[in-house]
């Protein structure tokens, strides 16, 4: 059911050039500013990307309307306001490909889904091979990937030499010998992701209540009935948990302890340049990210800082760190200067990997632990864990993103670091 | 960020590796009955507070010491620092 009119918002040329010309007068709100209702079917916690995205898939996949969405701040204004933009899925291992290769599908065609530009730009995301045994190591990897449905090609030196010419290919440390390529991933719009999420689910129904923060849990016996917030209390039968960054503190409200520590991650934006990057860039010697966003900035990070913190700010070795990282591979982006720089708090889990399971808790359901990797797995998270909210069972992609896998031994552990979070 | 050091004084934070929360120090016994899930507890859950916290830095780039240190999560203040190797003494451990 849709519940907003026509003119609610949509863009299109016709539309821009009548409100040009009468001077922008007639633009709605793209969603409703609802009050809380007493009771919903389905709470979500959290309208960061992967929370709209439940509540879009929740209301238009799996037919649950009655969904509110809660919101500590404004919509889009956590992570999913803050990341740098990449979606892939170029994992190795079989408990997260498939759910990340799933999430890439999803992307493609969440444009037409949602009806909302979202500049998804395929433009590819190549990481670099600077020793024999990286070449290995990725070969393996891009063979992970395509045994479960994903693109991936393996690039010489030349074939690198000729999309990226601007590359230190003679480093004398860390010489590229090639790349891992994967086509279909890219960058795409963070903001729109956020905001066409929201418009769709609106439009199904769904009520977006910011400005409004939880403060508690209603627990009895062991079933969780509704989250006590700053304008009152709200009941549910059902309550999901999207909160990454701050889930400790949230579910600590629930009386559960996370196998997660809150982390800083840094990104940056260089003053706008000429297209000269092609697609997504990634320093196999170092931590070092980057891609040309289409306002022309180089968008770049590597690292976290990491320390504990739940400050969206961190500290100059880290920037220093990454500044050396782009130096050594493109000594080029030294004539760049810097425009802005933050950062935002990540779920650091054990083990590298997210959790998208029930809780000890009836009526209490928890998606977090997504490390640095949250935006590229927006749509995926969202669809799974609507999926698990819709039915009590995890979706066939998110089987092994359990709570329970630490105490079991599955860790999902991409870089083999063990349970060291700032190694992650 | 700059943490005093106890027996150097301040000593900017690149010189050290950061471990975690202090509660490492606490290893559990292998022989409890329920040493199987203390160990759990220990070694993937954290309480992840914002605001104070006290955690282990290894002084790597000077004198190899472990510190554990005070620090406020949301503002990076640090208020305190000790000896690792006291702390574990205070209580009872490192005889």
């Amino acid at each position: 059911m849709r519940v907003t009119g026509k003119n609610s918002g949509r863009f299109s040329a016709l539309r821009l050039l009548k409100e040009a010309l009468i001077g922008h007068r007639g633009w709605k709100p793209g969603w409703r500013n609802p009050v809380p209702k007493k009771k919903y079917d389905v709470i979500i916690v959290g309208g960061g990307g992967h929370g709209l995205a439940t509540a879009h898939y929740l209301a238009s996949k799996f037919n649950i309307t009655s969904v509110a969405v809660i919101e500590k701040g404004w919509i889009g204004g956590g992570n999913v306001g803050r990341n740098t933009t990449i979606i892939r899925s170029n994992y190795l291992l079989d408990g997260n490909e498939p759910f990340y290769e799933f999430s890439l599908k999803l992307w493609e065609g969440l444009e037409q889904d949602v009806n909302y530009n979202a500049m998804v730009s395929q433009r590819g995301i190549l990481n670099l091979i600077h020793t024999d045994a990286q070449r290995d190591a990725y070969r393996r990897r891009g063979n992970a990937m395509m045994l479960n449905g994903a693109d991936a090609e393996l690039l010489n030196t030349e074939q690198v030499r000729a999309e990226c010419p601007f590359l230190n290919f003679d480093n004398n440390r860390f010489p590229i010998k090639g790349g891992l390529v994967q086509r279909r991933g890219g960058t795409v719009r963070h903001d729109a992701v956020a905001w066409g999420y929201a418009r769709s689910a609106d439009s199904h129904g769904v009520d977006i209540i910011q400005n409004c923060e939880v403060t508690g849990f209603r627990i009895r016996n062991g079933k969780c009935s509704g989250v006590e917030t700053s304008k009152g209390f709200i009941g549910a039968k059902k309550i999901g948990v999207a909160v990454a960054g701050n889930s400790s503190r949230l579910m600590g409200m629930a009386g559960m302890r996370l196998p997660i520590e809150s982390h800083v991650l840094q990104a940056f934006v260089s003053e706008g340049l000429k297209p000269i990057i092609p697609g997504v860039i990634t320093f196999g010697a170092g931590h070092f990210y980057v891609s040309q966003s289409d306002k022309g900035g180089l968008v770049f990070g590597g690292d976290i800082d990491g320390y504990n913190s739940y400050a969206q700010r961190g500290n100059l070795p880290v920037v220093e760190d990454v500044c050396e990282g782009g130096m050594a591979l493109m000594p080029m982006i030294g004539r760049a200067r810097l425009l802005r720089m933050w950062g935002g708090i990540m779920d650091m889990s054990m083990d590298g990997s997210p959790i998208i399971d029930r809780t000890g808790i009836e009526g209490l359901y928890f998606n977090g632990g997504w490390c640095y990797g949250g935006f590229k797995a927006t749509p995926g998270s969202g669809w799974v864990f609507a999926h698990l909210l819709a039915t009590d069972e995890p979706h066939r992609t998110a089987t092994e993103l359990r709570f329970d896998r630490f105490q079991r031994g599955y860790m999902i552990d991409e870089k083999g670091s063990g349970a060291q979070p700032n190694l992650h | 960020m700059i943490i005093d050091h106890p027996l150097l004084g301040p000593r900017d934070s690149a010189e050290f590796t950061y471990l975690g929360d202090a509660s490492l120090i606490d290893r559990p016994d292998w022989q409890d009955k329920k040493a199987a899930c203390k160990f759990y507890e220990y070694l993937y859950l954290r309480d992840n507070p914002a605001g104070e916290h006290r955690e282990l830095w290894y002084h790597e780039a000077g004198d190899r010491s472990w510190l554990v240190v005070t620090r406020n999560t949301v503002t990076h203040e640090i208020t305190k620092v000790e000896l690792a190797r006291s702390v574990a003494k205070a209580r009872g451990r490192s005889k």
